[in-house]
This record gives C-alpha cells, sequence and structure tokens, in this order.
C-alpha cells in the first residue's frame, strides 16, 4: 500500500498540472487526468521507470448527466513491477475525442475501434477508425445510456414485424 | 453503400483478393479473413470480427448482478466455470467479502478442470486442422471424463453458472473422487500419447514450427497474456503474479517457451496441462470428508423434497430440499456468511419467515445485491490469458457498468501481423494454436 501511494505520488509530481486525482479503490491504482495530457502521459508511463509495457485494457463508460459525460477507462500493466495502473479522464458530451495510443501500443488499435463503435468516442490520430463489432450500416452508438436496450436494427428486415 | 476496407484500398495492381470467412471451417466461429494474395503468399490481411456479438455488456447493464451470472457462461464457452470465477472475484472485490475455505478449494478445482479442457479442445482442433484427426478424438475423449467431474458437481457441461458471489452454488458431487481420478488418469494417458504423436511427426513440425513467430517485446505490446504470452519466454501468470482464490497453496511451475512459434504454444499448452493435473490432484486430498450424503434412503426424489419443505429448521434434517448439495448443513462452508449477499438455503425459505424475507428481499428488483458506489478490476488465468471484469457500481442493484476484459481481442488483432509474407496454409495452424474463442472476442 505504502508502495503504491509512493509511485502515484512521485508520478504526479512529474506531471504537475496534468494528474488531477491519485486514489488507491479497493487496493488498485488509480490516477485522473486531464484528456489533453493523455498522450505524453501514456509514453512516459510505457517508456519510464514505470515499464508500463503492456496496455491491458481500454474501455469507457458513458455519464449522461455530467458536463463530461464520457469517461475514458485505461489499464495499464507492468510486467517488471507487477503493477497495474488505472487512469481515467473525462471527455464532454458533444463531439468527445482523445489521442490515439496507437503510435504506443498496437493493441490500441482495435479497442480504440471497439470504444468508437460502441460510444462514439473519436481518437485523434489513429490509422484506421472504423466499426469493429457492429455493421457500418449501424446507425448510433449501442452502448450509450440514451440508446434503448430493446432496440433493432436487422440487416436484412425482420420477416415477422 | 459501405465504405471499401483498408486492405481494398491499399489493394497492388494484379493481386488477388480472397474472403476467409466468415463461415470458414477452420475459423471455429464466425470470423473473416481476408486476404491479399500473390499466387499462395499473403501480401496483406484484414481480420474482420463481430459477427457474434450479442451485446453482453449492454445486457448486462439491464441485468441484476445476481442474473448476469449466466451470461459469463456464454462468454469463453469451453471453460465457463473460469469465467464464472471471475465475476464472482471481481464482485466479492467489490463488497468486500470473504470466502469459506472450502469453497475456495472447490473454486481451485473446477478452474483447473476447466483450464485442461480448454487446452484439450485447442489443441484437439489446431491438431485436425493439420491433419491429425487421431489427436483430436483423442483430446474429445479425455475431455469428456473431466467435463463428467464437472456435469456430476454443477449439472451442466457448459451453461454451468456454478461459481457464486460469495461462493459456490453447491457442494461437490459425492461420487466427485472417483470421477476426478478417472479424469487424471484418462486426461494423463491421452497427453502420453498426444506427444508420443506430434512432437517430433514431421508434418506437424513443419506447420507449426517457425510459423507464426512472436517476439517478447511485442507480444507485451500487443498485449498477449497467458499460454500465448508465455510460449514467448515470457513467464507471467495471473495465478502467480497476483495469486487469487487459494492459489498460493499449491506447487506448480510455469513452462515458458523459447521461440514464440505455434510449436511453442502448442508445447506450453500441453505442459500446462500436466501442471494443472498436478494441481488438481493437491487439491482433492484437501476436500475431504466429501458432501453428506443428503437424501434419506429408501425415498423417492420427489418425496424427499415434500417431506422435506414440512419441517421446521430447528430440528435436524437429513433431508435435501432441492437435492443439490446446498443445504443448510453444508452452506456456512460453500457461501459466505455475509447474509446480504447470499441466497438463503431454501430450508429456512421454505419454513420460517426470517429466511423468506431475505429470499425475497434478495430476488426483488431493486433490492438484492447492491454494491457501494464505485469501480473495480479483478482478474483470473483464463485459459486463454487474463480475463479481467471491470465493473462500475452506481449503488444500484444493477451494473452501472461491466466490462469483460478478453484475452482473445489482442491475440486476434495480432494475427494481421503474424500472417503476412506467409502463406495460405499457416493461417490455419497460427490461428488455431492462439485457441481464439469468438463468443469471448464479440461479447
Amino acid at each position: 500500500m505504502e508502495e503504491k501511494s509512493d509511485f502515484l505520488t512521485a508520478l504526479a509530481a512529474r506531471f504537475p498540472g496534468a494528474v488531477v486525482e491519485t486514489s488507491s479503490p479497493l487496493g488498485d491504482m488509480a490516477l485522473v487526468i486531464r484528456p489533453e495530457s493523455l498522450f505524453e502521459i501514456a509514453a512516459e508511463l510505457k517508456n519510464g521507470p514505470g515499464d508500463f509495457a503492456t496496455l491491458l485494457d481500454l474501455t469507457c463508460v458513458d455519464f449522461p448527466d455530467r458536463p463530461e459525460r464520457f469517461e475514458m477507462v485505461y489499464h495499464f500493466f507492468s510486467l517488471s513491477g507487477l503493477r497495474k495502473l488505472r487512469v481515467k479522464l473525462g471527455l464532454p458530451g458533444p463531439d468527445p475525442t482523445v489521442a490515439s495510443l496507437t503510435p504506443l501500443w498496437k493493441n490500441a488499435d482495435w479497442m480504440e475501434r471497439e470504444v468508437y463503435d460502441l460510444f462514439g468516442v473519436k481518437f485523434a490520430g489513429h490509422p484506421y477508425l472504423r466499426r469493429l463489432f457492429m455493421n457500418e450500416e449501424f446507425v448510433g452508438h449501442p452502448l450509450r445510456k440514451d440508446y434503448p436496450f430493446r432496440k433493432r436494427q436487422p440487416v436484412i428486415p425482420m420477416r415477422t414485424p | 453503400m459501405t465504405t471499401p476496407f483498408r486492405i481494398q484500398q491499399n489493394a497492388r495492381e494484379g493481386s488477388l483478393l480472397v474472403n476467409m470467412g466468415p463461415s470458414h471451417p477452420a475459423t471455429h466461429g464466425a470470423v473473416r479473413i481476408m486476404l491479399e494474395l500473390d499466387g499462395e503468399r499473403i501480401l496483406n490481411a484484414e481480420v474482420e470480427v463481430g459477427y457474434l456479438h450479442r451485446a453482453f455488456e449492454k445486457t448486462c447493464e439491464n441485468r441484476t448482478y445476481f442474473n448476469l451470472l449466466i451470461y459469463t457462461d456464454r462468454l469463453n464457452y469451453v471453460s465457463p466455470l473460469i469465467n464464472n470465477h471471475g465475476y464472482a472475484l471481481a464482485m466479492e472485490k467489490l463488497l468486500g467479502i470473504d470466502v469459506p475455505e472450502r469453497a475456495r478449494l472447490i473454486r481451485v478445482l473446477l478452474s483447473e478442470l476447466s483450464r485442461v479442457s480448454d487446452h484439450l479442445t485447442c489443441l484437439a482442433a489446431m491438431a485436425m486442422e493439420c491433419g491429425a484427426f487421431t489427436v483430436f478424438l483423442y483430446n474429445m475423449k479425455a475431455r469428456e471424463f473431466l467435463w463428467d467431474v464437472i456435469e456430476q458437481t454443477t449439472g451442466a457441461r457448459m451453461t454451468t453458472s456454478y461459481i457464486r458471489i460469495g461462493g459456490v452454488r453447491a457442494d461437490l458431487h459425492p461420487g466427485y473422487k472417483e470421477a476426478t481420478a478417472a479424469g487424471l488418469r484418462e486426461t494423463r494417458k491421452v497427453l502420453k500419447d498426444v506427444h508420443g504423436l506430434l512432437d517430433k511427426n514431421k508434418i506437424f513440425l513443419g506447420r507449426t514450427r517457425d510459423v507464426g513467430v512472436m517476439a517478447k517485446d511485442n507480444a507485451l505490446n500487443w498485449g498477449w497474456t497467458g499460454p500465448a504470452l508465455r510460449s514467448t519466454g515470457i513467464a507471467y501468470d495471473v495465478r502467480r503474479a497476483f495469486p487469487y482464490g487459494d492459489y498460493d497453496r499449491f506447487k506448480f511451475e510455469i513452462p515458458v517457451g523459447e521461440r514464440g512459434d505455434n510449436f511453442d504454444r502448442y508445447m506450453v499448452r500441453m505442459r500446462e496441462m500436466e501442471q494443472s493435473l498436478r494441481i488438481i490432484e493437491q487439491v482433492v486430498p484437501l476436500l475431504e470428508p466429501a458432501c453428506p450424503k443428503v437424501v434419506a434412503d429408501g425415498l423417492e426424489p420427489a418425496a424427499a423434497v415434500k417431506a422435506s419443505r414440512t419441517r421446521r429448521p430447528g430440528k435436524p434434517i437429513k433431508l435435501s430440499p432441492n437435492l443439490e448439495g446446498a443445504e443448510l448443513a453444508v452452506q456456512s462452508q460453500i457461501l459466505s456468511s455475509d447474509r446480504r449477499y447470499v441466497i438463503p438455503a431454501k430450508e429456512e425459505a421454505y419454513t420460517s419467515i426470517e429466511g423468506l424475507i431475505t429470499h425475497f428481499k434478495y430476488f426483488m428488483s431493486g433490492h438484492g445485491i447492491r454494491p457501494p458506489k464505485g469501480d473495480v478490476y479483478a482478474a483470473v488465468e483464463g485459459g486463454n490469458g487474463e480475463v479481467g471484469y471491470y465493473i462500475v457500481s452506481d449503488g444500484t442493484d444493477r451494473p452501472y457498468r461491466l466490462h469483460l476484459r478478453g484475452p482473445c481481442l489482442p491475440l486476434l488483432a495480432s494475427l494481421e501481423e503474424l500472417i503476412r509474407g506467409r502463406l495460405v496454409a499457416d493461417i490455419i495452424p497460427t490461428f488455431g494454436s492462439m485457441n481464439i474463442i469468438l463468443g469471448e472476442l464479440d461479447r
């Protein structure tokens, strides 16, 4: 626990102004940052002493009532330090855009496509931002809270309405 | 109108564009691999997924924490118990509840059985696609013996929903010991045969040795985990790095490969199965004594159920009201003692008002399990790698957001790179050795 909070404090000190909040909920390490400094911090995490060589997971949470509607959640993993770090940042509701991590991690490609597909978050600098799971004619972004649970968009019209 | 795919936009003059899939016998599921070919040589490839997308995450947001467990069965459908385990661990971390020792041991036993059956299935399909049909049949035979144990205890082969928040649903089947011993014996025999059939087999080596090679750093950059990462020489295993359940009590090794090619992935899986069998051998003696026999002799099951529902829980009950091994007598060993988060025993629900109220409170909409606000990430070592659940709770009885970190997505994403410049025939063993489970990838 000591070591975890030390690590977070040191990281926050290196980026004054960019790190909004550090915490360790339920034993995890978590960091809230400003969206514009994502790429800089991610590059430091990957190449710096933390040695977070793996982007474990990347996802998004939709909070329609907040001014920063979309919360991006990144999980980084360091093999040498056996640490997992959660980094969160908020994006505004209209036209959410954040820097793409594809130059740093190759699997960011598909995961960012997934978030683009299901939430409509755009990634600046992504080489091939195309829907991953849905078909291209699909209208809307299904994991947004305002997308109805039972709404159907069949590619081929249903025979019985 | 659809915009053309990247592979179509960048296609070279005179090359041939071919679709492999979405329904191809070698893709064990619906995945489409688009290929740009020069003769047999792959110039470029693009993978399209999503044919099995069932809106797992959206569905979970609209189900209670208890009800969504059944959807986790359907993620990696070859080892559903490990998915259950991961979800239960994430929820227990969020709720802060402890699991009794016996339940933790049962979880280890069943997770390892699932892992072996997962690896057996993967290698069976991979070997069959390389022409070794014997291996397929042998592996399927061994898997049946392992699934016997799972079937006896959980009542299902695939849709188990057995590992629950706070523990497990029921105690082990009384005959688990003999069934496990038979499973171990048969699997060992099959592993020996498969080693003999494939290890020095020229055809198999030609298809797998130095095909689909992945370097260490590249594998980390791609986000690989599990046997595929270990085949490159990195000994990362969630069971060892972040021990969960009771894994730190058992002795096992983490087999690693050297070259990171298809053959190493095959070998790592083979040797991992031996380690899993080793763990199973260590768990079984710790689970003694087995579940007490709960059905009175000489009674028909229907009569036993009826009789048990009329008894008061104060008296010792010899009959099981549901005949599944979740009686009041064993409940303290297999489920958490925190009454807020576990279903009361059927004896209590049927015969006492407190039990009935607890039961209703558990299942009533808007009541049930209501974790504190916050988010949590917990992971287990699945058959293919790290299976992680990221859960955001807003204090209601349904998750605000539930995200699955599946190991297959980074694996399949790297396929394009692995097969570029190789021959069309190399796709089959490369795809097979990764064990892509579309149910988990497409969610």
